[in-house]
Parts: structure tokens; sequence; C-alpha cells
């Protein structure tokens, strides 16, 4: 459905900005993600898994990147990786893909409305969290090539 | 310009320039016709007819009845959809709806959720048993860039524009009776707009990119941006790095906008409410 295609445009984007293309012309890269199970955090699970696979693949990328979901509670709280009640419960739901460079913003989506300084703070929070998430890739990476 | 397209763009862009003329951040010329007179789609409850430059978006709204979902009684429902016929662009062939088409309906429903521009309690008519169904077709008939800013631009627009004939339920027979000699018109709560910005080489961000530009940037951002000065919603699909920073720029940018887009709304309907 349209959900899908959406969700594929994000992510076929995201990729396509950082895996360098030009060391292989005339190649198709094909990405495909299957959902076992949706427990909240849909999309930026599937940016983490997007970004290991290429890891895995071998694939040039320029930066790796991340997938980091924040909700903004009826509070004003900020909540990372929400379940989803959680999800369900939230005024907003901000979903980035940071990069490793520098921390910069390869990909946003919003969903529920927010004022500017709360994104900003969901943006300060997901740019922290993404350290977390870098060094759990690091950690695996280790561990597949360390046997 | 057809050997080297970005290296001429890549000169203008020096010189803080678009081949158009333009300024980085200046938009082009918005026009919008609504109604049944001058956007002449007289079969719809509200129609618009939004030109950014080139770029022509026809957005028409009808409103057919239907019973509600049962776990949401009270509420009617929107439904969206954005079509690029053949017509608009080279690229796009008949057929089945493409992915552009369909990210961009997407995009249009979540907009209409998120900035909670109409409230869906508002399209009931009776609780459980009748509600309102808006249909909102956008069709784009001149493809030349910025397809997200015009179509929310003709949804409002439109949405302004109709009118919702007064519907009761007879008591006895527990049929629906249509007054159409007494209309209403919708009330729209929040007014969104979008605004696009494509990204240049990771670092140069130009407001409103044409076709061309769209094909030769590195990645686009949009934020859609109420009278409140809320997000609705900041999409960015993927495309270069930007810092917060820049992101923040554009969120400036997009309030800025909004303030224009909403006089210009504001503006034409008034030229057309009868006195």
């Amino acid at each position: 459905g349209v959900l899908e295609r959406s969700r594929e445009q994000l992510l076929r984007q995201t990729c396509e900005a950082v895996v360098l293309g030009v060391l292989h012309p005339r190649t198709a890269i094909s990405l495909v993600l299957q959902v076992l199970s949706d427990a909240g955090s849909l999309l930026s699970c599937c940016l983490n898994a997007a970004c290991m696979a290429l890891l895995d693949a071998g694939l040039p990328l320029a930066t790796l990147f991340c997938g980091v979901t924040c909700a903004l509670q009826p509070d004003g709280t900020i909540l990372l990786d929400p379940t989803a009640r959680q999800e369900q419960d939230a005024r907003a739901i901000l979903t980035f893909a940071i990069a490793s460079s520098e921390r910069k913003v390869l990909m946003a989506t919003t969903k529920g409305s927010c004022s500017v300084e709360e994104m900003q703070q969901c943006l300060a929070a997901a740019q922290r969290a993404a350290n977390t998430i870098f060094q759990f890739y690091r950690d695996s990476v280790r561990r597949r090539y360390s046997k | 310009r057809t050997v080297e397209p970005l290296e001429y763009y890549r000169r203008f862009l020096k010189e803080n320039c678009r081949p158009d003329g333009r300024e980085l951040g200046e938009f082009r010329t918005t026009t919008v016709n609504i109604g049944k007179c001058l956007c002449s789609i007289t079969t719809a409850d509200g129609s618009a007819l939004v030109k950014l430059g080139n770029t022509t978006v026809i957005c028409g709204v009808k409103a057919e009845l239907a019973a509600p979902a049962v776990d949401s009684a009270n509420k009617g429902y929107i439904v969206p959809n954005v079509e690029l016929p053949s017509l608009c662009a080279e690229r796009f062939r008949s057929g089945p709806p493409g992915e552009e088409a369909q990210a961009a309906s997407q995009f249009i429903a979540d907009v209409i959720e998120n900035s909670q521009m109409i409230a869906k309690e508002d399209l009931c008519i009776a609780n459980g048993k009748l509600a309102w169904v808006l249909y909102c077709d956008i069709i784009c008939l001149d493809y030349d860039g910025n397809l997200l800013d015009a179509s929310v631009f003709a949804l409002l627009a439109a949405l302004k524009n109709v009118q919702l004939p007064l519907v009761t339920i007879n008591e006895e027979t527990g049929l629906s009776e249509v007054n159409l000699k007494q209309k209403n018109p919708l009330i729209i709560r929040k007014h969104p707009v979008a605004t696009s910005f494509a990204i240049f080489d990771d670092t140069l961000l130009i407001v409103d990119p044409t076709a061309e530009e769209e094909d030769l940037a590195t990645g686009t951002v949009t934020i859609v941006t109420d009278e409140e000065g809320r997000l609705c919603s900041v999409h960015k699909p993927g495309g270069s790095p930007l810092t917060g920073a820049k992101l923040q720029d554009c969120i400036t940018r997009a309030i800025t906008r909004h303030k224009e887009v909403k006089k210009l709304i504001d503006k034409v309907i008034k030229s057309i409410t009868p006195k």
C-alpha cells in the first residue's frame, strides 16, 4: 500500500545517499526487508537493519547511519525507542537517520505536530543516542570477524 | 546547459542566484484560483487550482456519505489521493500509480493527520450511523518541481472552498435527508503550509526547486508549519546529510513563507465570498 511505498522511498533515498554507487556502475543493489514482528520503532529498526546489511555485504559506504525514534509524550518528556503502546500515547513521533560522520541528519520524518524547540531537543537526544548504536555496530562487526 | 548541467548550475550558484533569475531564497510566483467560477470543476464540492511558477496542481474535493468505522464511531474520513498523470511530465507513464505519487499521497495524508486541520469529529453526522467522507483528489497538470508545496496549498484552498449540505436523519424512516439548499462551510482548524528545499553539493540550500534543479540536487527537505509556528511535518527522505543548524534555518524560512501564503489565501477567499 501507500505506507509501504512511502517507507521504501525513505529507506531507498537514505541508502542511495550513503552507498558509493560510482564504484559499482551498471549494478543493481537490492535491499529486501521482511518485518518479522512490529513492537514499535519499526522505521528506525529497518534503518539499522539496512545499514548493518550493507556493512555485512561489504559495500563501499560514505558514512554509516542509524535510525532513532523519539516519542514526545503529552507532558513534554522525550522518550527514545518507544514501544508500540508508547507510540500510540505519544503526542508526536519523530524518526531520524543519523550519519556517523559529525552526527548529521540523513533522514527525518515526523508524525504528529510539535514545536520547533521540541524538535531540536529530540534531534539532540537522537544524536546522543546514535553513539550507543554505533558502538553496537562496532561490537557486532568485531564479534563477527573475531572468530 | 545540456552537456554539463551541474557545472552550468554551479556557475550560477557561485553568484548566489539561479538560471531563471531568482535568488536562492526566492519563491516562484504563486497564483491560486478557488471555486466554481474560477476553477471550473463544477461537479466537485470544493476545488482549487494552484500554480507555483510552471508547476500546476488542481485539487477537487467530493463529499460523500458513509457509515463510520466501528472503533471510531464519531469520526468521518478524509481520503487524499495524489495523481501524477503522464501528461504532466515525460517521466510519468500511464498505468498504476508510481512510487512518487504514492509517497506524495502518504505525505498529504500525514499532513492532514498531523496538523489536525480538520477534526474528524466535525465530519460526523450521526454517531455510529452516518459520517462524511471527503475524497480529495490532487492532480498535477504540469510538473516543474516542488510538487508537495503546491499539493498542500491546493488541498488547503480547496477545503476552504467546500460547502457541505445539511444532512438530517429522519426519525421515522431512519433514512438520511440531504438539504442541498442549506450549506455550511467546513471548519478548518489549522492551516498547514509546506516549504520545500533542495540540497546542492551537501551545503547549499535553495528554496522552491524547479524540476531541473530537483534532478541535479543531492537531497530535498520539506517542512510543513501551521499558523502557530508548530511543525506539522519534517520530511527529509534521505539525500545529503544536514546539520541541526541548517535544519533550523529551513524551519525559520518555512515559518516566514507560511505568513505569505496565509495572506494570499485570505485575500483570494475574501475576493470570491459573495457579499
